[in-house]
């Protein structure tokens, strides 16, 4: 069975030790993570976890039977079209041109989001997948810190 | 003081565990205290409601509360201290999950305002058992320990049973509340499914209509769920042919002429044929295990599957699965009976029942006994003739285990008490004394091995001081012996550390700590011993010497076909 990506969202109750209990079983049962967000969702006691991850079928189908085990976890959403979105911040020296470096970031949703004294700071929010292509883009600019923030995905 | 009529009680941490401990019906809780637990040990002290039975190691304290709950269906309760006194416990409460039984585990921890300073004694808990656990709980204020044990004994109890631990603060035991046990839990997130979808169980009658070869393929779910009986009925209705696995020995009764008999690494031929040539399985409360398939590509190659489980995880996980039923085997079979009944053509499976037939007279489950020595196979027929549906039968982990599971009569679920899953030694003396406390009037006999018995060997002083008469029948054999008998086979007879020629005396062993020994070397003492043994009201250790070499057939080797079984092994001179 072929390995295929996967985004799933994970609705918790909002409480001590659930970020490590879902963590925990992905490590304990070797499960891999690509990406892990987590947040509350207002005006509830609950938290939503998105996770990217790799793995067949029965492997995926046992991801989120495992999950939805889990004594807080509320609801379990594994969804072939969810609409992702994925923020980066990449910061660059204060020589490289700044309007090329604007131009990239607007290309890809983003912007100049800080500028120092020696350094600017781009960024951008986009899908996963164009998130990558910025990354690539954005070497040619000596880039000095990447940061990634992970998916977060809503089904639609 | 009241709340909505109900009196509010004032009452510190520690007495409200007690209370808790009560307001469910424990009978007997087992444990050992120590720094961090010891405001609870205080209450336990001034009660006189339940029992408690100090163990001399606290993973025979949790062991202990495992065969009590095996025994009476009940949730077992252990206690122990933080750090050490949890971490001992680890295996117990690793052996209860992988089985799937229903325990609390109380354990202390330092206060909360030392958690996370390396205090002494200190171990992170609910960290260590999250992945041995079904729920686990550090518990942080006064205001949720009430809701928090009522949660943690019905986690235990429902769905797919399992343990839980509470762990709790020394500083919220001693502190003083209002106390009123919630009548009932609020878990909006834990909603186990015990129905069983009913489009899907008219599709599996269906398909058992229509099979030509089913089989049933019972496993310990069967025996959780109390569904027995009803399981026969099923049986005896549609006289499909059955297969059990090790945990659910005893849920058909050994008598059943519909019973094939055990499956997997160690199942006999007819057994493991019929798994290999059945167009259907119906399994019941089973899960695939890898002892139970062999090589998954060749198992069970022509058949579909029908899965009741109450754990929706367990289906499809290792095979894939045409009928899948999440539910109490209990329940959904109750639900299958009547689609069956009008329809169901008995003869239609005769052609299968009688290849099953032939398999069994062709291969049966035997032995080559000797008047020489004891056969360890001799030795569980015999007590099985001797004490047979009378006892409970606990047992550790090796060779000593599969004989049993192979030859004793088990009549009865819960008549069989061992850890399948985990396999864990030092299993049998402490599940023992705990299945004695919950059956008192049964004799109980742990079926061990010479390996397996020194693991929890201390728990004959805790046997003798309350007067549990558990038997231990040891088997001894001088080796740690499945392991030999893997080296026998696959490494060459090289025996690394399997020799175990250096022993202690077992009889005075037995007795230096207040219990009774016996030595067997021949079948008259066997029988002597085992009768005067049942009639002592002292632990007891029986020695038996058996034959040194003898091996457990049939075996399939490691990651081998079902099919494929080793059924004897010729030593060469």
């Amino acid at each position: 069975m072929e390995a295929v990506r996967r985004v799933i969202s994970v609705v918790v109750l909002n409480e001590a030790q659930v970020l490590a209990r879902v963590s925990g079983l992905f490590a304990a049962r070797g499960y891999n993570i690509e990406s892990l967000t987590v947040a509350p969702i207002p005006d509830t006691d609950m938290s939503r976890i998105t996770i990217v991850t790799k793995g067949n079928k029965r492997v995926i189908e046992q991801i989120t039977k495992q999950l939805h085990k889990l004594i807080p976890t509320f609801k379990v959403i594994e969804h072939e079209e969810m609409v992702e979105k994925e923020m980066v911040l990449i910061k660059f020296p204060i020589e490289e041109s700044l309007s090329d470096i604007q131009a990239l970031c607007q290309a890809y949703n983003g912007g100049i989001a800080n500028v120092g004294e020696k350094m600017v700071i781009g960024m951008v929010t986009d899908e996963p997948a164009r998130i990558k292509h910025f990354i690539e883009a954005a070497k040619r600019y000596s880039p000095i810190e990447i940061v990634r923030g992970g998916v977060v995905a809503i089904e639609r | 003081m009241s709340r909505n009529g109900v009196p509010v009680m004032k009452m510190s941490g520690a007495q409200m565990i007690c209370e808790a401990i009560i307001a469910e019906g424990v009978k007997t809780v087992f444990g050992y205290p120590g720094g961090a637990i010891m405001n609870v040990y205080d209450e336990i002290y001034k009660q006189d409601t339940f029992e408690h039975i100090l163990t001399r190691h606290e993973q025979a304290a949790v062991h202990a509360a495992d065969g009590y709950a095996r025994a009476s269906g009940e949730v077992g309760v252990a206690m122990v201290t933080s750090g050490p006194g949890f971490t001992n416990a680890v295996t117990g409460i690793a052996t209860a999950y992988t089985d799937s039984i229903p325990l609390v585990v109380i354990s202390g921890q330092v206060p909360l305002s030392l958690i996370g300073t390396d205090g002494f004694q200190e171990i992170d808990a609910v960290g260590i058992s999250r992945s041995c656990t079904k729920h686990n709980y550090l518990v942080r204020s006064l205001e949720e320990l009430p809701r928090v044990l009522k949660e943690a004994f019905y986690i235990a109890r429902s769905g797919r049973p399992g343990p839980v631990l509470v762990d709790v603060p020394k500083d919220i035991t001693g502190e003083i509340g209002e106390f009123l046990y919630p009548a009932e839990v609020n878990l909006p997130s834990y909603k186990p499914n015990y129905k069983g979808n009913n489009r899907q169980i008219h599709k599996a009658a269906k398909a058992i209509l229509e099979a030509k070869k089913p089989l049933l393929y019972i496993g310990g779910g069967a025996v959780l769920s109390g569904a027995a009986e009803i399981v026969r009925e099923l049986a005896w209705m549609t006289q499909i042919p059955v297969v059990e696995t090790l945990m659910s020995r005893g849920v058909m009764g050994a008598k059943n002429p519909l019973l094939l008999g055990m499956l997997g690494m160690h199942g006999n031929y007819a057994s493991n044929m019929a798994m290999s040539e059945t167009d259907l399985i119906i399994s019941l409360g089973a899960r695939f295990d890898d002892r139970v398939t062999g090589k998954l590509s060749e198992f069970a190659k022509y058949a579909d599957v029908i899965h009741v489980d109450i754990d929706p995880a367990n289906i499809a996980k290792l095979v894939d699965v045409d009928y899948p039923i999440v539910g109490d085997i209990k329940t959904v079979v109750e639900k299958l009976i009547p689609l069956l009944k009008d329809d169901i053509r008995t003869e239609r499976y005769q052609v299968w029942r009688d290849i099953l037939k032939r398999y069994n007279e062709l291969h049966p489950l035997l032995y080559n006994d000797s008047d020489e020595v004891i056969k360890p196979q001799w030795a569980i027929e015999r007590l099985g003739e001797l004490v047979g549906e009378q006892a409970i039968i606990t047992s550790d982990v090796g060779q000593h285990q599969m004989w049993a599971a192979q030859f004793y009569p088990f009549d009865r679920p819960n008549q069989w008490i061992n850890s399948g899953g985990l396999g864990t030694m030092g299993f049998g003396f402490p599940a023992a004394i705990g299945a004695k406390k919950a059956v008192p009037e049964k004799t109980v006999i742990n079926i061990t091995g010479d390996g397996s018995i020194l693991m929890n060997v201390q728990e004959l002083v805790t046997a003798a001081e309350h007067r549990i008469p558990v038997i231990n029948v040891i088997l001894n054999n001088h080796f740690l012996g499945m392991v030999r008998q893997w080296q026998t086979f696959f490494y060459d007879k090289r025996y690394s550390e399997t020799d175990l020629s250096y022993q202690p005396d077992w009889k005075m062993l037995a007795e230096a700590c207040g219990g009774i020994g016996y030595d067997v070397t021949t079948k008259e003492e066997f029988d002597a011993a085992i009768k005067d043994a049942v009639a002592q009201d002292k632990v007891a250790f029986v020695n038996v010497a058996v034959a040194r070499l003898e091996n457990v057939l049939p075996m399939v080797p490691s990651g081998g076909a079902l099919y494929n079984m080793l059924l004897e092994h010729k030593e060469e001179k």
